[in-house]
C-alpha cells in the first residue's frame, strides 16, 4: 500500500493545493523544487550536521522502566523534548531554513500557537541572519507569554493576529495574507504537515528523522527495529507523521494518534478532529476540518495550545479514512494526569500535548512485554505555570 | 448568449463598473435590496459575497464585514432563498463570490443548480485551484452554463495565463497588485508593465481589474488597461453609514464620472 503523496499532491481524496492564485507562483516553485534539493549533497551534509551539533541529534530513545512495570508493557520514550528549543519543532524549522536559504529568500514567516514552532523558526532565523515575522493570535500571545519572549530576544517579530477568534487559526491567515503581499522575497515556514501541497509532504520528509532514528536505535537496544505500537499526539500532526513515517510500510506496526478531546468530544469543547470534523478544504489542503453545516470553520479547544487546531494534515485524513492509523481522543483531565504521572515516575515534564500520547497508555490493555514507542514531542517547561494551576501546587 | 458575454459585447469601449459587496452585511436580509439600488445606479454587473470563517485573500474590511453576516447568521442557503426573485428586479449579470469550503460542504452540483434556478451567471472562488477546476468540477460547471472566473496575478506566467483564458467562459479577474482585498492600488512602472503585457496577449476573455479601486481616480486609471473594474472594500465601507442605500446612487454616479440616475 503506497501511503505517500501521488504526483498531483493527493494522499487519496485529501491533500492538493487549495490556495489563492495570488500564493501559486510561490507554491509552484516550492513544489518544482522542494525534492531536488533535499536530495542535493551539500543540502543533506549541512542538514545532518545542524541536526547533530545544533540540535543534539540524535534525540535518546528511552526504556522509560517505572512507567513500564506500571503498564506491563516495555515502553519506549522518543526523547524530542531534548533537541534545542524544547520540540520536534526544529527538525522542519532547519530544513525549511535551509531550503529558503537556496531558493534565494531573504525574509521569513510563520505562523504558532503555542509558540513552540514561532520559537523554532525565530531560533533558525538568528542562526541564519534572516529576518523573521511570526504570527501569532493575540489570544495565544496572553496564554503563552514567555515564548513570546524567547521570539523576540531573538530578533523576530511577533505580530498578534487580532482577526477571527484570534488563535491559531487566525494567525495562519494572516500569514498566508503576508505571503500573498510579499510575494518574491519571502518563504513561509508552516509548523505541522498542514497547508498546501508540497508542505505536508516536506515537512513529514523532515520529521521523519524521529522515527529513521528510532528504528536504528531500537534495533541497537532490542534486536529488532519495529515496536508492537507506536504512540504520538496531533495538532496539525507533524511530530506524529514523523513518528509514523518508517512504520507506515511495517503492517505489524499498530500506528496510534491522540488528539486533544479538550473536555470531552460532546462538550462543545474540544478538539477531536477526526471524531467531530467532516471533509472539506482548510489552510490550503482538502482534509477533515470542524465546521459547520454550511462549511464556517468552528473554533476548537484543548488545554493545550499546540493541539488547539481545526484540522488535520491531509496524510492523517487518508491514513484516518483508510484504517492504517487509529485516531483516539484524550481529554485535558486525562493528559494533565497522565503529565504528573511522568513527572513522578521518571522525572521528566512532558509538554501538555505530549501528554496526550502518554495518555493513551492508561486507555491500554497490553499481554504482557509488547513494546511500544512514545514520541514525546515536547518538555513541559513552557507549560509549568498550566500545570501549577490545573493541580493548585 | 450569457448575459456576461452581451455586456461585454453590448458595451464594448464604455466603462464597465462592478460592485462587490458580502451578502448579509450589515444587515441580514438586505441583499435583494443592495443589488437593486445599485443596478438602479448604474453599476454595470455585481459581485456577492458568501462569506467565510477564514478569508485568506481579503484585508480587514472584507475580513469584517464577514465576521458580522456570519453572526448575523448567513448562509450559503440563506442566499439562495433571499435572491430567488433577483431577476424580477434586474438584468445585470450577478456572479458569486467566496471561498472553496462553504461551496463543497453545500455541493458544488447543488451550487451550480441554485445558481441557475435564481439566475446567477458566474461563481468566483479564489482558493478552487485551475487543476481542481479542470479535473473535478468543469463539466458540471458547463452543464449548468456558468461561468468560472479565475484570477491572474502580477506574478502570473504567460503561460499560466494562456492556459486560464482557455479554461475561462466570461472574464478574467486581473488582480492589481501583489495584494489582499482593501490596499490603495499605485499604478508604478513596474505595475503598469504587467497591466501592459497581460493586455498585449490579446486574450479571448475580457479583463477585469479589481483589488485596490477605490474611487474614480484608480477607476480611471484601471480603465486604461481592462475591460472594467471592480470596486469591494471602498464599497463595503459605504454600507457602514446608516442610509447606505440612499448613498449608492451617488456613489456609483462619482465614480462613473456621470450624472446621478436614480
Ligand atoms: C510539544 C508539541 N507537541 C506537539 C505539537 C503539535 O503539533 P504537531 O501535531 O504538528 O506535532 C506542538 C505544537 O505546538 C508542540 O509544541
Amino acid at each position: 500500500m503506497d501511503y505517500q503523496v501521488n504526483e498531483k499532491g493527493y494522499y487519496g481524496d485529501f491533500g492538493g493545493a487549495y490556495i489563492p492564485e495570488m500564493m501559486y507562483p510561490n507554491i509552484e516553485e516550492l513544489r518544482k523544487r522542494y525534492l531536488e534539493i533535499m536530495e542535493e549533497p551539500s543540502f543533506k551534509a549541512e542538514f545532518d550536521q545542524l541536526m547533530k551539533d545544533y540540535v543534539g541529534r540524535p534525540s535518546p530513545l528511552y526504556l522509560a522502566k517505572r512507567l513500564s512495570e506500571r503498564y506491563g508493557a516495555k515502553i519506549f520514550l522518543k526523547r524530542e523534548d531534548l533537541n534545542h528549543t524544547g520540540a520536534h519543532k526544529i527538525n522542519n524549522t532547519i530544513g525549511q531554513i535551509l531550503l529558503a536559504k537556496r531558493l534565494g529568500k531573504n525574509r521569513i514567516i510563520a505562523e504558532t500557537g503555542a509558540g513552540q514552532h514561532g520559537v523554532a523558526t525565530a531560533t533558525v532565523c538568528a542562526l541564519m541572519g534572516l529576518e523573521c515575522v511570526v504570527y501569532m493570535g493575540e489570544i495565544d500571545m496572553a496564554r503563552q507569554a514567555p515564548n513570546v519572549a524567547r521570539m523576540k530576544m531573538m530578533g523576530a517579530e511577533v505580530r498578534p493576529a487580532v482577526s477571527g477568534s484570534k488563535t491559531l487559526k487566525d494567525a495562519t491567515n494572516e500569514a498566508m495574507r503576508d505571503w500573498i503581499s510579499n510575494p518574491v522575497d519571502t518563504h513561509y515556514i508552516i509548523g505541522s504537515v498542514v497547508g498546501p501541497h508540497p508542505y505536508p509532504d516536506m515537512v513529514a520528509r523532515f520529521q521523519s528523522i524521529i522515527s529513521a532514528e528510532t528504528k536504528k536505535q531500537l534495533l541497537e537496544q532490542t534486536g529488532s527495529e519495529n515496536p508492537d505500537i507506536v504512540i504520538a499526539c496531533v495538532g496539525g500532526g507533524s511530530n506524529a507523521m514523523g513518528m509514523f513515517y518508517h512504520y507506515l510500510n511495517e503492517e505489524g506496526v499498530r500506528l496510534i494518534a491522540a488528539e486533544a478531546a479538550g473536555k470531552g468530544v460532546d462538550s462543545g469543547e474540544s478538539a477531536a478532529t477526526s471524531v467531530l470534523g467532516k471533509e472539506g478544504v482548510l489552510h490550503g489542503s482538502r482534509t477533515i476540518l470542524m465546521q459547520t453545516d454550511d462549511g464556517q470553520v468552528v473554533e476548537p479547544y484543548s488545554i493545550s495550545a499546540g493541539l488547539d487546531y481545526p484540522g488535520i494534515g491531509p496524510q492523517h485524513a487518508f491514513l484516518h479514512k483508510i484504517g492504517r492509523a487509529e485516531y483516539v481522543s484524550i481529554t485535558d483531565e486525562e493528559a494533565m494526569q497522565a503529565g504528573l504521572l511522568l513527572t513522578r515516575l521518571e522525572g521528566i515534564i512532558p509538554a501538555i500535548e505530549s501528554a496526550h500520547a502518554l495518555a493513551q497508555l492508561e486507555k491500554m490493555t497490553f499481554r504482557g512485554n509488547e513494546q511500544v514507542v512514545v514520541c514525546l514531542s515536547g518538555r513541559g517547561d513552557k507549560d509549568l505555570d498550566n500545570y501549577m494551576k490545573y493541580f493548585g501546587f | 448568449m450569457s448575459r456576461i458575454k452581451k455586456l461585454f459585447k453590448e458595451k464594448e469601449g464604455s466603462k464597465l463598473l462592478s460592485i462587490y459587496y458580502t451578502a448579509g452585511y450589515p444587515k441580514l436580509n438586505d441583499t435583494l435590496e443592495i443589488a437593486r439600488q445599485l443596478a438602479a445606479s448604474g453599476a454595470d454587473f455585481l459581485e456577492i459575497g458568501f462569506p467565510y470563517s477564514d478569508p485568506v485573500a481579503d484585508g480587514p474590511t472584507i475580513q469584517h464585514s464577514s465576521e458580522q453576516a456570519l453572526k448575523n447568521g448567513m448562509t450559503v442557503k440563506l442566499l439562495f432563498e433571499q435572491l430567488k426573485d433577483l431577476r424580477q428586479y434586474t438584468d445585470i449579470p450577478v456572479l458569486l463570490m467566496g471561498y472553496v469550503n462553504p461551496l463543497l460542504q453545500y455541493g458544488v452540483e447543488h451550487f451550480c443548480q441554485s445558481c441557475a434556478e435564481v439566475g446567477v451567471d458566474g461563481i468566483i472562488v479564489p482558493d478552487l485551484p485551475v487543476y481542481e477546476y479542470e479535473s473535478l468540477y468543469k463539466d458540471i460547471f458547463a452543464r449548468y452554463g456558468l461561468s468560472n472566473i479565475f484570477l491572474i496575478t502580477p506574478q502570473t506566467s504567460e503561460e499560466r495565463v494562456r492556459q486560464i483564458d482557455e479554461l475561462t467562459t466570461g472574464f478574467i479577474y486581473m488582480v492589481s497588485s501583489a495584494s489582499t482585498t482593501g490596499n490603495k492600488l499605485d499604478v508604478d512602472t513596474s505595475l503598469a508593465n504587467y497591466f501592459n503585457r497581460v493586455k498585449s496577449l490579446a486574450l479571448k476573455n475580457p479583463l477585469v481589474m479589481g483589488f485596490g479601486i477605490r474611487g474614480k481616480e484608480q477607476f480611471d486609471q484601471a480603465l486604461e488597461y481592462a475591460d472594467a473594474a471592480i470596486i469591494g472594500s471602498e464599497f463595503v465601507k459605504l454600507l457602514d453609514k446608516e442610509d447606505y442605500l440612499d448613498r449608492i446612487p451617488t456613489f456609483i454616479a462619482d465614480i462613473k464620472g456621470l450624472p446621478i440616475s436614480v
